[in-house]
């Protein structure tokens, strides 16, 4: 058994990462949350976000975390952009066509990102890349630490932005009753557009975030895609706490399966959690049971 | 006038040879091919990907030795191709195909031991010779392979010869570590190291014991947790098995998690004196130590070689390149040489002249380059490297030290 202060300074990096790791599923589950449309170019265009951070910074000087919120108006622009004059014809589409039209836009990012900046993997280290803040035992990295809190404060953000704003309701009104949307004269196409726009931003934010913890390669899309997923399905497909919540516990779990077990067979364990939540609970730890 | 007529009867023996007088005569052009006109190598190297900062530095090896040839008096036509396997094996087994079907006499590179595995089994399939500049996993030449010749040190040759200058440091410095905990990256090259590791270590009469071993992911993209649990054995010394990313990865997550043993020492592998390391971790780069093959600064050649680098790369350093550009330039002296012998470029005349290789004058320190029946050469010795204010350093043995070793390296905190 490792020692109490060795898993609590394993599990505290762990919750950290997984905040980052949940703001990039918020997006994943507010888009299908509400247009019930599976973005399957997620992880791809949070790679995008990524190479923008790092290109911000490098040509600029532009610490990411400032960086972030340009990102995330561009990723904005782009989602509404695609979801207006792309994804919306496909909305009451059978789901393989849809899932064959944003596998395309994976692909065409990820070619995208490998002309102009090749397959080399770039990072960003800046003044406080070397930085933790040492409580007590525990011992926090500070790259961590900003990233997480940028991750929880765009969050708080989007909660607010959804319960409280007149635009917010709107489309949780979508999201809860489309038919009962259209009835009452709300611009359903627009809405889901403008949500479209708030998941790329929240992809957006977590990319400018998550470049200050790990390098970018443009070949690093799917997998990102692939682990959204497993953390929108056992938080909950569609339910934005249960993503912040599926993130927290997939990084905790990798980064206690590294401990107690050995480190490169840790996202094993991720896999492992996704393959319990679907035989116990197949909506998701928040989600609603599907009738 | 009479109608002359000569039957014709051909025996089964002359029917024989015959088709074999044809055969050759269609062979002929392929064969006339394969001699004539210069010496095509192909050079497969990790341009992109994990490894690309390596590649790139073995690349700049490649750059510099026409000139260096020329002056070295191979002035035969040599023509180079560069080619970029991505830091995946089966990329480089593909790039390996392509260039012999483009028609070149030699391999050589890559810089890896899964990518060297794979285009050896090419080149014996294909009967071209293949010069390794860098790879270690032993296997690559305990194979039989006829075409595959190796200018660097194996695993066991690396982790011996490496392990034995450890005692050196500590005898020099007056401290000696009792215990060490080893991170090594789980890829092919890093499993050969740890097997050697664990064949040599009980038998090497070390002072200190291994109380952890620890393996990660080659594209680990954190290194928090295993740095946590080397931190957590309490170990004097932290060995490492590491490539580059994961070189920078693993001392920037020590400076975080203000782990301070009393060193970082290397038996052998990359990463920690590579320029990139060196540019990236700045001061916390410092008096790290590398055991292994480097270049002798007095030898003639590294001589030459600063020259030509100097006039090709006028911003680059080299000692953060010298290992890799070293040699990559060997290999390619290696084919050069062989060529000049073999007077041909048929791929079996050039691997009976590679055979019989003695080549006195090189960059790196050690022996004559020469190969065993193996096609491995032994010759290549060790040296303790430090580096020193972003400076890959030869610190011992004394007789090519350029510095004095430091042990215990200093704390974080104390770097100025």
């Amino acid at each position: 058994m490792p020692p109490i202060d060795l898993i609590l300074n394993v599990a505290v990096g762990g919750i950290l990462t997984g905040l980052v790791y949940g703001l990039m599923a918020l997006g994943l589950s507010v888009i299908f949350g509400v247009i019930r449309v599976v973005n399957f170019a997620h992880g791809e265009m949070m790679t995008v976000a990524m190479f923008l951070a790092f290109s911000a910074f490098t040509a600029f000087g532009i610490d990411p975390l400032l960086s972030l919120i340009p990102i995330a108006a561009l990723l904005f622009a782009f989602g509404y952009a695609m979801q207006a004059g792309l994804i919306n014809d496909f909305v009451n589409k059978p789901e393989h066509t849809q899932f064959i039209l944003l596998v395309a836009v994976a692909i065409i990012l990820v070619n995208v990102l490998l002309m102009i900046f090749g397959p080399d993997a770039r990072g960003v280290q800046t003044d406080y890349s070397f930085d933790s803040f040492e409580v007590g035992k525990l011992i926090i990295d500070a790259t961590k630490a900003y990233a997480a809190l940028a991750a929880v404060l765009v969050a708080v953000v989007l909660f607010a932005f959804f319960r409280f704003t007149l635009i917010g309701q709107a489309i949780r009104a979508c999201a809860d009753n489309y038919t009962g949307a259209l009835v009452v004269g709300l611009d359903v196409k627009r809405l889901y557009a403008l949500t479209f726009g708030i998941g790329a931003a929240c992809v957006g934010a977590a990319g400018a975030v998550l470049v200050l913890i790990t390098d970018v390669t443009p070949a690093l899309g799917p997998s990102y895609t692939l682990q959204a997923f497993i953390i929108v399905i056992i938080g909950g497909l569609g339910s934005m706490p249960g993503a912040l919540l599926g993130g927290v516990l997939i990084g905790l779990t990798e980064a206690l399966a590294g401990l107690f077990f050995t480190p490169s067979a840790k996202s094993m364990f991720a896999v492992a959690a996704l393959v319990l939540v679907l035989l116990l609970r197949p909506q998701g730890i928040m989600g609603k049971r599907q009738r | 006038m009479s109608k002359v007529t000569t039957k014709i009867t051909v025996s089964r023996r002359q029917l024989l040879a015959g088709a074999a007088a044809a055969g050759s005569f269609l062979a002929a052009p392929a064969i006339v091919r394969a001699q004539g006109g210069p010496l095509k190598i192909g050079v497969i190297l990790p341009l992109s990907g994990v490894q690309a900062g390596i590649g790139q530095s073995c690349k700049r090896g490649v750059d510099i030795a026409p000139a260096l040839l020329k002056q070295l008096g191979y002035t035969q036509p040599i023509e180079l191709t560069t080619v970029d396997f991505e830091t995946n094996p089966d990329v480089a087994r593909a790039r390996a195909e392509k260039l012999i079907a483009d028609g070149v006499h030699m391999l050589a590179g890559p810089f890896d031991s899964g990518a060297a595995a794979a285009i050896a089994q090419v080149a014996e399939q294909k009967g071209v010779p293949f010069m390794i500049n860098i790879a270690a996993a032993p296997q690559i030449t305990e194979q039989g392979y006829k075409f595959t010749f190796r200018n660097f040190q194996t695993a066991p040759q690396i982790i011996s010869r490496g392990l034995a200058l450890f005692p050196q440091v500590f005898a020099a410095t007056g401290k000696t570590p009792k215990s060490a905990v080893l991170m090594h990256i789980n890829d092919t090259f890093g499993q050969a190291n740890k097997r050697a590791i664990d064949a040599i270590f009980p038998k090497a009469n070390m002072p200190f014991k291994i109380l952890d071993s620890i393996a990660y992911d080659p594209a680990a993209k954190d290194l928090s947790v295993e740095v946590a649990k080397a931190k957590a054995t309490g170990a004097d010394l932290l060995m490492t098995v590491t490539r580059l990313n994961d070189a920078i990865l693993l001392v920037r997550e020590m400076v975080k998690q203000r782990w301070e043993p009393m060193g970082i020492m290397s038996p052998g592998a990359p990463g920690l004196y590579e320029q990139q390391f060196l540019d990236t971790m700045g001061k916390y780069g410092d008096e790290i130590i590398t055991t292994i093959p480097w270049a002798n600064p007095k030898a003639d050649m590294t001589k030459m070689v600063e020259a030509e680098f100097k006039k090709v790369y006028p911003k680059d350093k080299l000692p953060g390149h010298i290992f890799n550009i070293g040699f990559t330039f060997e290999a390619l002296l290696v084919c050069a040489d062989a060529h000049k012998r073999a007077g041909s470029t048929n791929g079996q005349a050039l691997a009976d002249a590679m055979r019989k290789t003695k080549i006195e004058k090189r960059v790196m320190v050690g022996g004559p380059i020469e190969f065993d029946e193996k096609g491995q050469c032994n010759t290549i010795a060790s040296v303790v490297l430090q580096n020193k204010k972003g400076v890959p350093t030869v610190v011992l043995p004394k007789e090519a030290s350029a510095g004095n070793v430091v042990f215990p390296m200093p704390g974080w905190g104390k770097r100025g």
